[in-house]
């Protein structure tokens, strides 16, 4: 029997739940020996001009090896990533004239003790001259205050513009409605924060310890941030500790780590605390959407418009690109006559925004999935049944959609009826309305979502594909070297699945390695669930190659014919058909010549998974405060491989989700101060906060790899969001609210009641 | 994350603490549990030049019972308080209060004493002493002196403590078999309260409902008066005007103290079996 498709529990766990994984900060490593530590000094104000930097005071600090602000770097200049974005909009590694948000490195400080760092931090003396904050997309689109005073705009892309709108659009439609909604800026919050570690003698290559996504393309980043080729720059993935998109590539930290270790020829070591890696990794989502959709009474939607203003944070990042991805999911799982989407994107003086989990197709699905709500509710129907009736139908051939994306294969009413069944939807309704019926203090909310999505679209290296090198040695172990990079996914687990399967070695004799540029040349890390559909792939093509040649060596070695050989996968040897003791095995014809191979998968293109999640909640509408009582799931990513690893996804990405309709946010004031810089503040949901989830299984195979598998990763966060937050206005609709903005606390939700109630009582009708 | 520099010192009875406090004066801070202290200290919002502990010393960590009362040392674990059969039997709105403050390992550290040094308008036991009409004993150079819990505290972060003194003990009524009721409205499980309500025999505080514990006075003259619970609750803002932050306005705390005083007050209700 095949192990794949089993529930294989993960060879990753004892380790990582005994002794704890080696993060960067726990490397004990020769080429580190003798690491001085470094502190970023970081801007407190959002936007001001530096008049001065004073170091003179750090330096005097006993310890303090170093200080060095933008004058002394000679870096290049950072150049916003796409061609498509202004690219005026630069940075420095270092603040030079201006400082752009809370958080943003302005001076490095380097001391022989890390316990030293945050009082010789202290010591460097900044004059700013403050400047009027931008905080808010609508404020910056303006462009009233400048980040960047020559540029004369804070618009760094737009993708279409209001002239592309039809504007008789909706002229057919009975009924048209239209919403603003939030989709608010949240942090990824992994467990480990950032950190790096570099080592650079004189005369020799650098070595960085980067905890990444990728660590190729950590390579290539770092080099060209450092204005040096890449062949002088070797990188190495230790343990990670979560990424959720915001760990590609290399932040400055980084790359000014690495700058130091090279001037000062002494290895160097960074670890910021959880407050800096609040403000300066990364945020996540950060778009407020226009939703306008149009229909017949009787439930047919006939037309829909997306317009998308997006936070790019201070800087232009992957976030000014990923209003694209929203766009391109424009339509989500349904039929439109016609639909169109514009969107915008701009700089403000926040952290920049850059990949969450997901990356733009949440924020697709959270739009279409409200606005279909919101659609249902003005005409008066079951959301269940205007869903079902503008579903794409069932397809097994490629679906091209007007926004130019190709479904691979999809059947989403299958997935929103097995969501309903599981839920029994009827019964849920039934107690819905007696709860209403009896006025209860607890109201329930049952909220649903159809979402398709794109998986494995490609990589930093660009194309689908992906390569892989499968050794067997002559002990019998197999060693895999993968051009992807797990961060708690379990591809240790699964790649060894992937080439016991065909090599007919156990899992425990399987070696999985990542993250060394130098054995692992080329690679595209892990990012939008591609590793399996490619890594994954590559591994069992590799694996398939590896028997063929061992075929040809094991002919020549037992005088047979290869046609004549069989492939014993219980014995992971060959044997002469006829000839019973005419055998070798793979270990023994690895002891002559080192049997290993390298190979590359290349898929056709991105699939898209699908499904439908239901939430049912409870709002206490005395409080505002909304519980997630139940959350049936339905998530077709096609073959799974390992239930246990793929399950596991869910979980996460449902938390996150659920948590983002709830309770996360990262907010500003209007200065520009960051409200929820700890975790205290900023909060993300616990185990406690959620209930075992209930996980439907789907599957409708991709035809883009051998095992028809898609990306699963994902999945959470985009369908269990739209769920929750519509299950939290469902609660309350009968007390007349149309729409809550995510996340939906429980101020926000006693405040919708009252406006709700007092728009009722002064009109005598609804909003 | 990393403190500036210290000194520490470990105190080994209560007599001492009062030597180390007057030999370091202003510039030292006492360490008990170190759940609220450190935090500060990380981020540097709290420097003090010496640390105090006064977490080992024995005399000051008991439950006992004296005469009417409970008498808890200051240094007596939130785990403690809210395990003790004690004052389970005598004070259970006491030892509830304390399994709800954050999480396992807060509350083995956490002490009775720190919490309300510290007078934090938000946490579980400052209104809960006031609910309970608890007394305080601090203890300084010239003896031990008893305040009011309602008395006690003054403003955030702020009690009627002189610089030379220190809270020895916490004193409340035993009261077994009196019905009492407790809401934390919370976002998430260990996270403090947005408002929070204790009420005991017709005694209501609030937490987070301004600067120090609030009593909802309308409310409790209500009950006297033999009002019923709803209308009494819907009196529990009346006067009371407690800041707005990003969780909540001043305008929803208000709605939310008068539901969870409706709430707590049906609760001590159906409790009551005195």
């Amino acid at each position: 029997m095949s192990i794949l498709g089993t529930r294989v529990v993960r060879n990753e766990d004892p380790e990582l739940l005994t002794k704890g994984g080696t993060y960067t900060d726990d490397l004990i490593d020769e080429r580190l020996d003798g690491a001085a530590h470094l502190i970023f000094v970081r801007s407190p104000v959002a936007h001001a001009r530096i008049l001065s930097i004073d170091t003179s005071e750090a330096l005097k600090l006993p310890g303090v090896v170093a200080v060095y602000t933008a004058a002394d770097v000679d870096l290049p200049i950072i150049n916003p990533p796409m061609p498509m974005f202004n690219q005026d909009m630069t940075q420095t590694p270092l603040a030079s004239d201006k400082v752009r948000y809370v958080g943003e490195p302005v001076a490095i400080v380097v001391c022989d003790d890390p316990y030293i760092r945050e009082d010789a931090a202290e010591l460097v003396e900044v004059e700013y001259d403050i400047l009027p904050a931008v905080i808010g997309m609508p404020n910056a689109a303006k462009d009233e205050v400048l980040l960047w005073e020559s540029v004369g705009t804070n618009t760094v892309v737009d993708f279409g513009t209001p002239d592309d709108l039809d504007p008789n659009l909706f002229d057919d439609c009975e009924v048209v409605v239209s919403h603003l909604i939030q989709n608010q800026r949240i942090h990824p919050a992994p467990m480990e924060s950032r950190s790096g570690a570099a080592s650079w003698p004189e005369g020799e290559r650098l070595t960085a310890w980067i905890p990444s996504q990728g660590a190729q393309g950590a390579k290539a980043a770092l080099a060209a941030q450092l204005g040096i080729d890449a062949a002088e720059v070797h990188v190495l993935t230790p343990d990670v500790g979560g990424a959720f998109g915001a760990r590609f590539g290399a932040d400055v930290e980084m790359v000014l780590t690495a700058w130091v270790a090279g001037k000062l020829h002494r290895p160097m070591r960074w670890s910021e605390t959880r407050y800096e890696n609040l403000l300066a990794m990364t945020h996540g989502r950060a778009q407020e959407q226009r939703v306008t959709i149009g229909g017949s009474r009787d439930g047919n939607m006939k037309k829909y418009r997306l317009e998308v203003l997006a936070d790019c944070g201070a800087y232009p990042k992957i976030g000014g690109i990923l209003p694209s991805l929203t766009r391109l999911m424009t339509p989500g799982t349904y039929v439109f006559d016609k639909a169109e989407s514009i969107a915008k994107a701009v700089v403000t003086n926040t952290t920049p925004i850059g990949a969450y989990r997901g990356a733009g197709r949440p924020e697709a699905t959270a739009a279409i999935e409200r606005a279909v709500d919101i659609f249902a509710a003005e005409i008066g129907m079951d959301p269940a049944d205007v869903r079902r009736k503008n579903l794409v139908p069932k397809f097994t051939e490629p679906h091209l959609t007007a926004f130019g994306a190709l479904y691979d294969s999809g059947d989403y009413e299958t997935a929103l009826n097995k969501a309903l069944e599981a839920a029994n939807y009827e019964d849920l309704r039934k107690e819905q309305q007696l709860r209403r019926e009896r006025g209860d203090a607890k109201q329930l909310g049952i909220g649903m979502s159809s979402y398709v999505e794109i998986t494995g679209a490609g990589s930093e290296s660009g194309d689908p594909n992906e390569n892989a090198t499968v050794e067997v040695h002559p002990d019998g172990t197999v060693t895999i070297l993968t051009g992807t990079s797990p961060h708690g996914q379990g591809h240790a687990t699964a790649w060894a699945m992937m080439a016991s399967d065909t090599l007919g070695i156990g899992i425990d004799k399987i070696t999985v390695i990542h993250g060394d540029t130098d054995l692992i040349p080329k690679g595209g890390g892990t990012g939008g669930s591609r590793s399996l559909q490619q890594g994954g792939m590559a591994v069992q093509k590799a694996s398939i190659e590896l028997v063929d040649i061992a075929r040809t060596r094991a002919a020549e070695l037992l005088e047979a014919n290869e046609a004549d050989l069989q492939f014993n996968i219980d014995d992971s040897g060959f044997s002469v058909a006829g000839v019973p003791s005419s055998t070798v095995t793979l270990a023994k014809l690895a002891e002559k010549e080192r049997l290993f191979i390298n190979a590359v998968f290349a898929a056709p293109g991105a699939t898209f998974p699908f499904g439908a999640h239901l939430a049912v909640v409870e709002v206490d509408v005395e409080t505002g405060k909304a519980t997630l009582e139940r959350i049936f799931c339905v998530d077709d990513a096609g073959v799974v491989m390992n239930p246990l690893l793929f399950d596991g996804q869910r979980h996460g990405g449902i938390a996150q989700g659920a948590a983002q309709a709830f309770l996360e946010e990262f907010i500003y004031d209007e200065d520009g101060n960051p409200l929820t810089a700890s975790f205290a503040d900023y909060p993300f949901l616990s185990a406690t906060e959620v209930p075992s989830f209930d996980l439907v299984s789907m599957v409708t195979p991709t035809t883009y790899n051998p095992m028809g598998v898609k990306g699963v990763g994902e999945a959470g966060t985009i369908g269990a969001t739209p769920a929750v937050q519509n299950a939290v206005v469902d609660a309350v609709s009968h007390l007349g609210v149309r729409h809550i903005d995510m996340p939906t606390s429980p101020r926000v939700v006693w405040e919708a009641i009252e406006a709700a109630r007092s728009n009722s009582n002064s009109n005598g009708k609804v909003a | 994350m990393i403190p500036a520099p210290f000194d520490y010192v470990r105190a080994t009875s209560a007599e001492h603490i009062l030597e180390l406090m007057a030999q370091h004066g202003d510039e030292a801070k006492l360490l008990a549990g170190g759940h609220s202290l450190l935090p500060m200290m990380k981020v540097r919002l709290a420097s003090p030049t010496v640390l105090i502990d006064i977490a080992s010393v024995p005399e000051l960590s008991y439950v006992k019972v004296d005469g009417d009362d409970l008498v808890i040392g200051a240094t007596t674990s939130h785990a403690t308080v809210a395990n003790s059969d004690l004052i389970q039997a005598d004070a259970p709105l006491l030892s509830y209060a304390a399994a709800q403050i954050g999480d396992p390992q807060i509350r083995h550290r956490g002490t009775i004493g720190g919490s309300l040094a510290h007078s934090d308008p938000a946490a579980d036991l400052p209104m809960t002493l006031v609910a309970l009409d608890g007394t305080f004993e601090l203890l300084g150079p010239s003896g031990t002196r008893s305040v009011k819990a309602e008395d006690f505290f003054i403003g955030y972060f702020e009690t009627a403590l002189e610089h030379d003194e220190i809270i020895s003990a916490v004193r409340v009524p035993r009261r077994p078999g009196v019905g009492w009721g407790y809401e934390k409205f919370t976002r998430r499980a260990n996270d403090w309260a947005i408002v929070g309500i204790a009420t005991v025999a017709g005694r209501v505080a609030m937490a987070n409902m301004g600067s120090i514990p609030a009593r909802p006075v309308a409310t409790e003259q209500a009950l006297a008066g033999g009002q019923g619970i709803a209308e009494a609750a819907a009196l529990a803002a009346d006067g009371i005007e407690p800041a707005g932050d990003m969780h909540a306005t001043t305008a929803y705390r208000q709605h939310l103290a008068r539901v969870l005083t409706r709430r707590a007050l049906e609760t001590a209700a159906s409790r009551n079996q005195a």
